[in-house]
């Protein structure tokens, strides 16, 4: 079923766009939120679990106070208060993959609450408010075998993996994002994206959003233009990258802005995105007639993180993401133009770790602008995820640096990088990339290119000393790149003098 | 005197002595258990399973130990039953309910894991009411439980099998656990002894729960010094239960040793005056009276105290109870374990779900539910629930303000003796009543005894006499009650058991 869409520009034309971004991170403690499990990734089906997060009859919950260190750092490093006293909540609904068939969460009474992320777009500031960030629990994974579609409607069976359940999250969950119209969906792009550097830069999660340890839920509403009040919203489940996010948004506001203009109405509902066609579909109406029952959870103790203990983790927050951006670009010498294209890429973390490998930041922007964000585009992924680390880029510059291959030659060692030959010297080697460096050679080439050319050859003589590009272009030609160009001309220019 | 009859302590002494083995105790309540259990159609039947092999290999082990000089823990070797609510590794844990029937459990109860640590061979799992819901282990799956004094009585309940099972001397101790009445209301109907600790000072891991912030496993005794050794046993902090009281307790069993001298002098105790009145039998008010004569004699200082909001303690309690049980019973959805009915044709999860919930679960279980789901909805929350806190905070400020000027207080263990079996069956509230009594110290999470008070003049059936003491004081039950239990045995010449009529053995059970 296809929805009827409306243009993006004239659904600003007739309403204002509301946010909601609701996102989920996976901490990366070493065990789960209520128990001794381990957490790590990929696992064989059902080998971490205990009594305790498969729900057995009997079996407690112990908070894991590492999560809590990470959750009072996350309400911190977004200007949050810190609950005094707060309580664990079940939220009770019946599912398959849910052990005890209620979610260990927080209800009312949120360990972090009131607080605010500064984002940046094109150059323009948006004060995102944080509503709350509050712990809780991951269920298991299902697995729908059968069927077409993978989901549980027509599936033969359906597999569940509990290793995942128990993993602690920390739902971040923002107030209605209002007044960015045009730019909601960049926003929305923009603060999920600051939000995993500022995880990354915590150190509390793996933040890897095609792994699931990030994942944002949006939340979309649109008003008549200058109404002020907030319309009926959807949900959009589990939007796992930073570009879907920002499609996920500009989606749901085109699909808004039809069916409020047919004169319907919005149902409540979640809705499934789908990466790969770029729609969102209805999902189950979810509506606040469904009723959690939370109740304070009687198995464990409130948590009161001591004002100490706050000052304590205050000290170790790292440095404010927007303070950072501004020292770096100065320390780097980036004009403005080049630092909005290397923040709206994500690209500063990156850029940093790599001069922090003794590369020149200008040289370090290059790579990962110029070269590794269109391979990172091609192949749909984040820059971050595109397969080549700052240390390899790091390496890279190096041999740039020490003339053993140049620009040119550069580029194939990305090549070699992404498809796994090995280091850059391996591929370098095995490629046979390195530059030229005897003069002998290069001089055969370049009579052999004077002969070809007798007339460039003159008009050298005469003094036209850019006439060299094309004897320069003919030797690189012969030499298969592999030749230093400076040196060539060096040499052309001696022999012609 | 055979065996059985005797009390942990004496065992735990003979067993030191050389007197006896461990086998040979071990099997001698093995061999009273197949005399006098019989089945859910007769018999005293507070058995839902009975690990004879298992008992006999700990009590070897136990033997060895004992032979190769090894310290031993004081009741090694002495055997012990375990209410079917708490896991026992290997063994099946049925929380008296279908919907667990099959179900052994991967891991032990923090409880049991002590019980084995020290040494105590563990005979079997006892019945009680689904878990736990009831008073009189009717609501059982597998069949009522019969009271030793008169087999077409109720035990009480819900662990009506652990009392049972010490009274009818097939175990010298037991394990129960008391949500709001379930360890003391039996002890008090079948003549023995019941401790629901400090909420906190024994560990509910492992422990199938019922109402979390309620639920407390304790001693089912025949004595108040062996209830003394038992709790010392399992309690203590517990790292997998974070509301497990991290202090230890003044000794327990110094204070059962000082209350058996009889001499109460300067202790005050205070009378709970909303604690008698209409429906509280006669003969249980009697024996009541005459206790507390008693304890004045041995130097008490009595008198009577006033808490108000203990009239409002049974409505609170039945939202609480409902609300924490019907999120806790949600996990039984024969997904992983336990019952799984699958209805007929292509039944998706939730129907299976459904179809097994309703096979499983028994009808006061479906009740508890439906209330409990009921007073948590939206809507109804703060009415409900949020109401029943605010009386618990209540109640808790009644028990606070009383101790400030006495140092115990004391009621009846329960309103009447034992009913007959099915008098109450249909009608809830009537059996909710029964723990009247009992239900405020779970409410506030202090500490309660039951030892046996005499016989009713109207049916010549146990009466039971309650002891509540501050948080943390158990010592304080275990010492008047140790001294009430001293010279009420004195006046009677021996222990109360010893005037129930024998229990019928097989042969002549049916």
């Amino acid at each position: 079923m296809s929805e009827t869409l409306i243009p993006f520009d004239d659904v600003l034309a007739s309403y204002d766009p509301a946010l909601g971004l609701e996102v989920h991170v996976e901490l990366n403690t070493v065990t789960k939120m209520f128990c001794g499990c381990p957490t790590e990734f990929g696992a064989a089906p059902n080998t971490q679990v205990c009594p305790t997060c498969l729900g057995l009859p009997g079996a407690m919950p112990v908070v894991n106070g590492k999560a809590v260190e990470s959750a009072i750092r996350i309400g911190l490093a977004l200007n949050c208060e810190i609950a005094e006293w707060c309580r664990f909540a079940r939220k009770n609904y019946f599912y398959p993959d849910m052990p005890k068939n209620f979610q260990t969460s927080q209800y009312d009474e949120p360990i972090c609450f009131e607080g605010y992320m500064d984002v940046e777009v094109d150059g323009e500031t948006f004060r995102v408010e944080i509503e709350r960030a509050h712990m809780e629990e991951d269920t298991g994974k299902s697995t729908h075998i059968g069927g077409a579609t993978g989901r549980i409607h027509g599936a033969d069976y359906s597999l569940v993996d509990y290793n995942r359940a128990g993993i602690p999250l920390i739902e971040i969950v923002t107030k209605p994002i209002v007044g960015a119209g045009a730019k909601a969906p960049d926003v929305a792009r923009a603060y999920v994206g600051q939000l995993r550097d500022l995880i990354l830069a915590l150190g509390v999660s793996d933040a890897r959003m095609e792994q699931g340890s990030i994942r944002a839920d949006v939340n979309l509403s649109l008003s008549p233009k200058g109404s002020g009040v907030l319309g009926t919203r959807t949900e959009t489940k589990n939007v796992n990258s930073l570009r879907s996010v920002e499609r996920a948004v500009r989606y749901e506001m085109s699909r808004h802005a039809a069916v409020l203009g047919a004169g319907e109405s919005i149902l409540q509902e979640t809705r499934h995105w789908h990466e790969d066609t770029g729609v969102t579909t209805s999902g189950r109406e979810k509506s606040d007639a469904e009723d959690y029952r939370y109740f304070p959870e009687p198995d464990l103790v409130p948590v009161a993180p001591s004002r100490e203990w706050v000052e304590e983790l205050r000290a170790t927050l790292p440095e404010n993401p927007t303070a950072k951006k501004t020292r770096l670009q100065a320390e780097y010498g980036f004009s403005d133009l080049e630092m909005r294209d290397v923040w709206a890429a994500g690209a500063l973390p990156l850029i940093e770790a790599t001069v922090a490998e003794g590369t020149a930041p200008q040289s370090a922007r290059k790579w990962w602008l110029a070269e590794l964000l269109r391979r990172a585009n091609d192949a749909g992924v984040e820059l971050a995820d595109v397969g080549v680390t700052p240390a390899q880029v790091a390496a890279v510059q190096a041999l740039v640096d020490a003339k053993t291959i140049n620009d040119k030659l550069a580029r194939q060692v990305f090549d070699g990088l992404l498809a796994g030959e090995g280091t850059p010297e391996e591929i370098i080697a095995a490629r046979g990339l390195a530059m030229v460096s005897d003069d002998g050679p290069l001089i055969a080439a370049i009579d052999e290119a004077l002969a070809a050319q007798p007339d460039i050859a003159d008009k050298i003589r005469g003094g036209n000393q850019a006439a060299a590009g094309a004897i320069i272009g003919a030797v690189m030609k012969a030499t298969r790149g592999q030749a230093d160009a400076g040196r060539v001309r060096e040499l052309i220019l001696e022999k012609l003098s | 005197m055979s065996w059985i009859k005797k009390t942990a302590a004496e065992l735990a002494d003979a067993l030191a002595a050389g007197e006896v083995t461990s086998v040979e105790l071990t099997q001698a309540h093995l061999d009273r258990i197949a005399a006098v259990d019989g089945d859910a159609t007769a018999g005293v039947h507070a058995f839902l399973h009975v690990d004879a092999e298992g008992a006999l290999a700990a009590a070897e082990a136990s033997d060895k130990r004992r032979a190769a000089g090894a310290p031993l823990h004081h009741l090694d070797g002495v055997p012990i039953a375990v209410k079917d609510v708490l896991a026992t590794q290997g063994l099946p844990t049925t929380c008296g309910s279908k919907i667990l029937e099959g179900w052994i459990p991967p891991y032990d109860a923090t409880v049991v894991r002590k019980i084995k640590a020290a040494g105590l061979p563990i005979l079997g799992k006892t019945n009680m009411d689904e878990f736990a819901m009831g008073s009189s282990t009717e609501h059982s799956a597998y069949g009522p439980t019969r009271n030793p004094w008169d087999q077409t009585r109720i035990p009480g309940g819900s662990g009506g099998g652990s009392a049972a099972a010490v009274a009818a001397f097939e175990a010298p101790l037991a394990i129960g656990t008391d949500t709001g009445g379930s360890i003391r209301q039996p002890g008090a109907v079948t003549g023995t002894v019941g401790v629901k600790p400090t909420y906190g000072a024994v560990s509910r891991y492992g422990l199938v729960a019922l109402a979390n912030s309620l639920d407390q496993a304790g001693p089912v005794t025949r004595t108040v010094l062996d209830s003394a050794l038992l709790q010392e046993l399992i309690g203590g902090h517990d790292p997998l239960d974070s509301t497990s009281v991290d202090q230890p307790l003044p000794s327990l069993v110094d204070a059962a040793r000082a209350g058996a001298t009889g001499d109460l002098t300067g202790v005050r105790i205070g009378v709970i005056s909303e604690l008698s009145g209409d429906g509280w039998q006669p003969g249980v008010m009697a024996r009541f009276q005459e206790s507390v004569d008693v304890l004045v004699k041995a130097g008490a200082e009595v008198v009577e105290v006033s808490c108000p909001n203990f009239v409002h303690a049974l409505a609170a309690y039945y939202l609480i109870l409902p609300a924490e049980c019907s999120s806790n019973l949600a996990k039984f959805d024969a997904m992983r374990y336990g019952l799984r009915v699958t209805p007929e044709g292509n039944p998706s999860s939730e129907e299976v779900m459904k179809a097994s919930r309703d096979a499983g679960f028994g009808d006061e279980v479906k009740r508890r539910i439906i209330i409990g789901t009921y007073a948590l909805s939206s809507g109804y929350y703060d009415a409900y629930y949020g109401q029943a806190q605010k009386v618990r905070t209540l109640i808790s400020r009644d028990f606070e303000a009383a101790f400030e000027s006495v140092d115990v207080l004391v009621s009846p263990t329960a309103p009447t003796t034992a009913f007959a079996l099915g008098e109450k069956l249909d009608d809830p509230i009537a059996m909710y009543l029964n723990d009247l009594a009992t239900i405020p110290a779970n409410l506030a999470g202090v500490p309660g005894i039951s030892v046996p008070a005499g016989l009713a003049d109207e049916d010549g059936l146990p009466v039971g006499f309650q002891i509540l003491a501050p948080a943390l004081a158990d010592d304080r039950c275990y010492r008047v009650g140790a001294a009430l239990e001293a010279l009420l045995t004195a006046e009677w010449g021996g222990p109360l058991l010893d005037k129930a009529p024998a229990v019928p053995e097989n042969g002549t059970i049916r």
